[in-house]
């Protein structure tokens, strides 16, 4: 191009560097609006893909909390304990001491534990939620005193978040020699050939195990891998191995002791740990040996949305939340609907123009953009120190809130109203309808669905706050379901916050859950507003 | 057979006006303008305008853009009076009584003034809806047989009943720009008011459409005193049996339309319908 | 009591409504024209009702139940009734007594007490039903008296509808004074009400470098002018702030940028909704977000090469509530852009200008105050923003420009102080509104010149 423009008078060879030079200039331009172009596609995609890591961070965390583990037992509900005197009245049948029903179902699952600690363990691997389930089910159905059921029990969650994770047994060989076990139960002694255990200790040595000074013996502590032994149908939890001989405690009482055959045992190495694990040694092995017998079974996780807050984490349900949340919602709605729109039509139709209606536009958008926490200072200082509401209520949440979404509906339905065409207004005061008249059976009709869509979108918002309410007390730890809008509640996104406080992992995985259910309710509501105005749309 | 009875009597009543206005024996006029002055804001529109406007007859406004005569025709039902800058001084009465009296309500007045916009405007609502909603603010039918009978009796007259009364229910935004001026002719048609403005009602139509509204003027003008205001001066002289000039916000000339349009006194009037200027 | 009172009014409304627009509709059908339709008759008779009662109930009740516990406090010691903390107490046991909440042994005080109290709220309601039922048939004889061919009920009623109108849109003007009203009175008080144990002077605390107000409850004999310095909040606020824009600024722009001069419809198409969830995800969420795994990933880089992160770094919070602003800077500037005239481009084009070069030297000079004002709204948005820095950041207010020390924000501290139980004459609690104020004041201002700036960029284009 610059060839055809430059003068054939020009001397050539100054005309070719300047082509040359102009060449690379225009070389240099693109260079430079691709590199631009690029890196807007980059800002777009970096941004896209924070929200995708965002999303798929925390539906990955949530997965495991919506499926809860039972433990399908048979359940002596034992007369003697449940109601005594045999009057089946449900003050008795309601106050009984279930939980040593569950424990003592458990207890026969595996029999032959002996000692406390090892009972204890056993019985504390279910939560104290299954013996309310069960409970539950005696007091419906009485007629069940006196026989045997067999019913799912919840586990605890250390339990459950164990048979969620892999298991922990990442090694398992077979016995290349005889072995023969002193006792079937507590503390005994296995003696094998020579070298039975010597690959062992050649372990043990390299993860600088420690040596027994009387015997020589390599010692086992909870910092190192845990080495367990099955051996006739039992399971043996080393402390201490030599190269022939290896003594421990018995997890699971063995049947029979003696000789067991080249083959027939195995040695288990957990490579975690058990001092870095949840789950003890002990509780696998119950564990385990429940899971050989089939009667562990996963199940959706219902009650996590039928059942309110609680310090254990797999009673712990959202129900509460919703509840207080939907409680909340109600208020605000009740409140700055009207409110928003009775005031974007004073705004939009009646407000002479003047200084104080400036006033209140600018003082409108300005709110708009007032942090949310100052709105909790503002609840806390008036509706509870002045008012003497009540402290925690969804009355007061929502008040709160509504207040908070208020210059947002105002916002959108002054600009729902505003697309009104005037022609309509006109017609109708043309034909004697007063200016009231055309606003509410003409105008206010058709901007309708815009309001609509401005109030989801700001009751969106509202669902989503947290910070205000943790001003007026809507963060105590409550168990009940709140019956009305005065009890003490809390909601969804402040129960987020609260759970992501507990150092339990099932708590982690229940606040991701949570916030999964939130989501999905703000992209409902989103896709309705969307779809409203996409159907409602008009084009004037 | 009816519609033929209304054109006679129509005609009669046309050759009547037009003897009376040559003759200059004019009856008592319906719409009576002292000295209106308009002002928006700072901007003064409108100028000392007099103008006297007969019964059952049509008047044309006429001028270029701006010249203030939509302004003036919207003082007559007071909708100036949703602007809120506008303010108009000055006396305008119908009947004799003044219509900007502080004691007069004005949603009354608009009942007794119908008014017909630019662009046809029916209210997205049913054809029925449209034509009913006058006479249910204004309370004029006791029960559905009565507002039946004024919605079929408008619609009749606005000459629309024969292409809608198998859809009333259908919405009134669905109807094609002609139907809807007309329907918008039969809303006002309702509640059975005194006077109707028109303003530019033909301007957002085809020929076709216009020329059966410009009919429908015609068979309306034995009824009602209408004003028109209107950017085509063959429409004027079409429909219209006296003609208004306006011209930079004052009335320039007002006489009998095949006066204004033949024998213009003023030589903006003149210039005007010469083609000159506008 | 409340819901006889309201059964009542609805009753009455109803009553009112047909009655007058009955009697309306018989003296319409003996052949006079009435100017306003019987429904409005009606519908003036139901405001004459409705306003007269609420108004009685919103006076009458707090003046009942004010009544009634002053009269109980009078048969208290007068020890109990000078002392504002002794006699709340005492008021309560009275209101718990009388409503048979409280088991167990009472004073006869107590008991004498807890009767005046119900006497006086027993007849007061009465009183307060007696009165409100006579004004509504007042006001529903009015209304019937008033019909009238030539009564103008449409345009009665119609000013109480715009009354009602003018006080809805009032709310919002109430909001804004209850806030300005409550922060700054408790600030007022912070600063220098005598009876506040601890205060700091002004000074003491604007310029202050170190926070403790645990420590300042602990002992008021304490050293006061250490307890409340707000200038290590103000700096971790700061640092929290310039990490989020040094993220969301250049994404938020270029992102706006390419949307409104290079994407394609079918683009604008997926990103903006993209943009707008990101936009609508709780800050709970991103709270959660950057705790859980924002602060631990940075944590786990930062030791892999060899440096100190804190468990709870101003990075992590910082870069989390980047994400929290990037759509909102892309959706005002995207806003922005759009305004700017084509001409303005198609002058550059016709010069020979790339698109990048017209948007560089054209487009982004035009649109800059618009860019600018955006830029201030999301500041003041991320110096507002609580749950994501309550979540991730730090609680020691400590005085430091490092990124990867934990700091603590003004939001932080008020959610810190004020969540629990709050005495409101602690000068730890009244510290809180003291930030409060200064949140508000320093995001109202960022907004008011923000929102000024973007109507004069409007005016010059429209």
């Amino acid at each position: 191009m610059t060839d055809t423009l430059a003068s054939p008078n020009s001397a050539p060879q100054r005309r070719q560097l300047k082509a040359d030079a102009a060449a690379a200039l225009l070389k240099r331009r693109y260079a430079s609006e691709r590199l631009f172009k690029v890196l807007g596609l980059g800002a777009l995609l970096l941004t896209a893909s924070f929200l995708v890591i965002l999303l798929t961070n925390i539906v990955t965390k949530s997965i495991p909390a919506f499926s809860e583990h039972v433990v399908n037992l048979d359940v002596v509900i034992d007369p003697k304990v449940v109601d005594p005197e045999g009057k089946r009245d449900s003050a008795t049948l309601l106050a009984a001491d279930y939980a040593s029903l569950t424990r003592a179902a458990i207890m026969s699952a595996i029999p032959g534990i002996e000692g406390r600690n090892p009972r204890r363990a056993l019985t504390s691997l279910l939560s104290s939620g299954a013996a309310d389930d069960l409970r539950e089910r005696v007091v419906a159905d009485p007629s069940i005193i006196g026989t045997t059921i067999k019913m799912p029990l919840l586990f605890s969650d250390d339990v459950d978040l164990y048979l969620k994770g892999s298991s922990s047994v990442t090694s398992q060989e077979n016995g290349s020699s005889d072995l023969t076990a002193s006792d079937v139960k507590g503390d005994i002694t296995l003696t094998g050939a020579e070298g039975t255990f010597a690959k062992l200790v050649a372990q043990l040595e390299s993860e600088n195990a420690e040596v027994s000074p009387e015997t020589g013996a390599r010692l086992l502590t909870p910092l190192l891998p845990s080495r367990l032994i099955e051996i006739n149908g039992g399971l043996v939890k080393l402390a201490s191995v030599t190269p022939t001989t290896a003594t421990g405690t018995t997890l699971i009482p063995l049947t029979s002791s003696g000789v067991a055959k080249a083959g027939s045992w195995q040695l288990d190495t957990y490579a975690q740990p058990e001092s870095r694990r949840k789950s003890s040694d002990q509780d696998i092995a119950f564990i385990e040996t429940l899971r050989d017998k089939g009667a562990i079974e996963r199940n959706f996780n219902w009650r996590f949305f039928t059942s309110g807050d609680s310090r254990e984490a797999e009673l712990a349900g959202i129900r509460g939340a919703l509840v207080g949340t939907a409680w909340t919602l109600l208020v605000t709605l009740i409140i700055c609907l009207p409110i928003g729109v009775l005031a974007a039509i004073y705004l939009e139709e009646f407000a002479p123009k003047n200084k104080l209606t400036d006033i209140i536009e600018v003082n409108i958008n300005n709110l708009a953009a007032v942090p949310s926490i100052v709105f909790g200072l503002l609840g806390l200082s008036v509706f509870l120190n002045f008012f003497g509401l009540p402290r925690s209520a969804p009355l007061v949440g929502g008040l709160v809130l509504a207040l908070l979404v208020l210059p947002t509906i105002i916002i959108a339905s002054r600009a729902a109203i505003k697309a009104v065409p005037p022609s309509i207004r006109e017609a109708a005061i043309g034909l004697g309808a007063s200016h009231q008249q055309a606003v509410f059976h003409h105008v206010l009709p058709l901007a309708m669905p815009g309001i609509m869509t401005g109030t989801i979108i700001g009751m969106a918002h509202a669902l989503g706050e947290t910070a205000p309410l943790l001003m007026i007390g809507m963060i105590a730890f409550i168990v009940d379901v709140p019956d009305t809008m005065t009890d003490a509640a809390t909601v969804l996104p402040v129960q987020i916050f609260l759970w992501s406080d507990l150092p339990e992992a099932a708590f982690q995985q229940r606040t991701a859950a949570a916030i999964v259910v939130l989501l999905g309710f703000l992209f409902l509501m989103n896709g309705a507003a969307i779809w409203l105005r996409n159907k409602f749309e008009r084009r004037w | 057979m009816e519609n033929t009875a209304v054109d006679l009597s129509a005609i009669e009543r046309v050759e009547a006006a037009r003897t009376a206005h040559i003759t200059g024996a004019a009856k008592p006029a319906k719409v009576v303008a002292k000295g209106v002055d308009v002002y928006y804001g700072a901007k003064h529109a409108l100028m000392g305008v007099n103008v006297d406007i007969p019964d059952r007859g049509v008047m044309a406004f006429i001028g270029p853009s701006g010249c203030g005569k939509s302004t003036f025709l919207r003082c007559i039902n007071r909708m100036n009076d949703t602007i809120s800058s506008c303010r108009v001084t000055g006396n305008i009465t119908i009947d004799g009584q003044d219509i900007y009296d502080p004691a007069l309500d004005v949603v009354q007045l608009r009942a007794r003034v119908g008014m017909v916009f630019q662009k046809p405007n029916p209210f997205p609502k049913s054809i029925y809806d449209n034509v009913a909603y006058g006479p249910r603010i204004h309370g004029l039918a006791a029960n559905k047989a009565e507002l039946d009978e004024i919605v079929q009796k408008s619609l009749e007259k606005a000459a629309l009943w024969g292409e809608v009364k198998d859809r009333l229910a259908d919405s009134g935004t669905g109807l094609s720009g002609g139907q809807q001026q007309r329907l918008c002719i039969a809303r006002a048609i309702a509640v059975s008011p005194d006077v109707i403005l028109m303003d530019e009602p033909c301007s957002a139509l085809d020929p076709i459409a216009t020329a059966k509204v410009e009919t429908l003027i015609d068979e309306l003008r034995s009824n009602y005193c209408i004003i028109i205001v209107t950017h085509s001066m063959q429409q004027a002289a079409r429909v219209s049996q006296r003609t208004a000039f306006f011209h930079l916000g004052t009335l320039v000339e007002e006489g009998a339309t095949q006066t204004i349009f033949t024998n213009p006194v003023d030589q903006r009037t003149q210039d005007y319908i010469t083609g000159r200027f506008g | 009591m409340t819901v006889v009172y309201f059964s009542a009014l609805a009753l009455l409304t109803v009553t009112a409504y047909f009655l007058a627009s009955s009697h309306s509709a018989a003296v319409s059908a003996r052949g006079q024209r009435l100017h306003s339709l019987p429904a409005y008759h009606g519908l003036l008779a139901v405001s004459l009702v409705i306003a007269p009662m609420l108004i009685l109930w919103v006076i009458g009740t707090p003046l009942i139940s004010n009544l009634a516990l002053s009269n109980a406090l009078n048969l208290f010691p007068t020890d109990v009734q000078t002392d504002s903390l002794k006699s709340g107490t005492a008021l309560r046991d009275v209101q718990s007594f009388a409503a048979g909440q409280r088991s167990g042994e009472a004073s006869d005080v107590l008991r004498s007490a807890a009767d005046t109290y119900s006497t006086w709220m027993t007849t007061g309601t009465y009183a307060l039903l007696a009165a409100g039922i006579a004004a509504a048939l007042l006001g529903i004889g009015t209304s019937l008296r008033l019909v009238s061919p030539t009564f103008r009920a449409r345009t009665h009623f119609e000013r109480f509808v715009r009354i009602i109108l003018i006080a809805c849109a009032g709310v919002a003007v109430l909001t804004t004074i209850g806030i300005v009203a409550s922060v700054l009175t408790e600030t007022l008080r912070f600063f220098f009400d005598p009876n506040i144990k601890g205060r700091p002077g002004v000074l003491d605390f604007l310029f202050g470098t170190e926070w403790n107000p645990q420590q300042a409850m602990r002992a008021d004999q304490g050293d006061i002018k250490s307890a409340y310095g707000f200038l290590p909040l103000l700096t971790g606020t700061l640092l929290i702030t310039f990490i989020a824009m040094c993220l969301a600024g250049p994404l938020g722009l270029l992102s706006a940028i390419y949307l409104a001069e290079y994407a394609t419809p079918q683009i604008r198409r997926y990103a903006k909704p993209v943009l707008e969830i990101l936009a609508g995800i709780p800050t709970v969420v991103l709270g959660f977000f950057a705790a859980l795994t924002v602060a631990p990933m940075i944590r786990g880089y930062g030791e892999a090469i060899g440096l100190d992160v804190a468990s709870e770094s101003a990075l992590a919070a910082g870069l989390v509530m980047g994400m929290m602003i990037i759509p909102f800077i892309s959706s005002l500037s995207d806003d922005v852009i759009n305004a700017v005239p084509q001409s303005l481009r198609d002058g550059a084009y016709a010069l020979g200008a790339t698109k990048s070069e017209a948007i560089k030297q054209v487009v982004l000079p035009a649109a800059l105050p618009g860019v600018v004002s955006a830029f201030m709204l999301a500041i003041s948005r991320a110096i507002g923003e609580t749950m994501i820095v309550v979540m991730a950041a730090g609680l020691a207010a400590k005085l430091t420009l490092n990124p990867l020390d934990a700091v603590t924000t003004i939001t932080v501290q008020i959610k810190t102080i004020l969540v629990g139980d709050q005495e409101f004459d602690s000068a730890k609690t009244l510290a809180a509104f003291a930030l409060g104020f200064v949140l508000f004041f320093v995001t109202l201002v960022l907004n008011i010149i923000a929102l000024r700036i973007v109507r004069k960029y409007r005016e010059q284009y429209d």
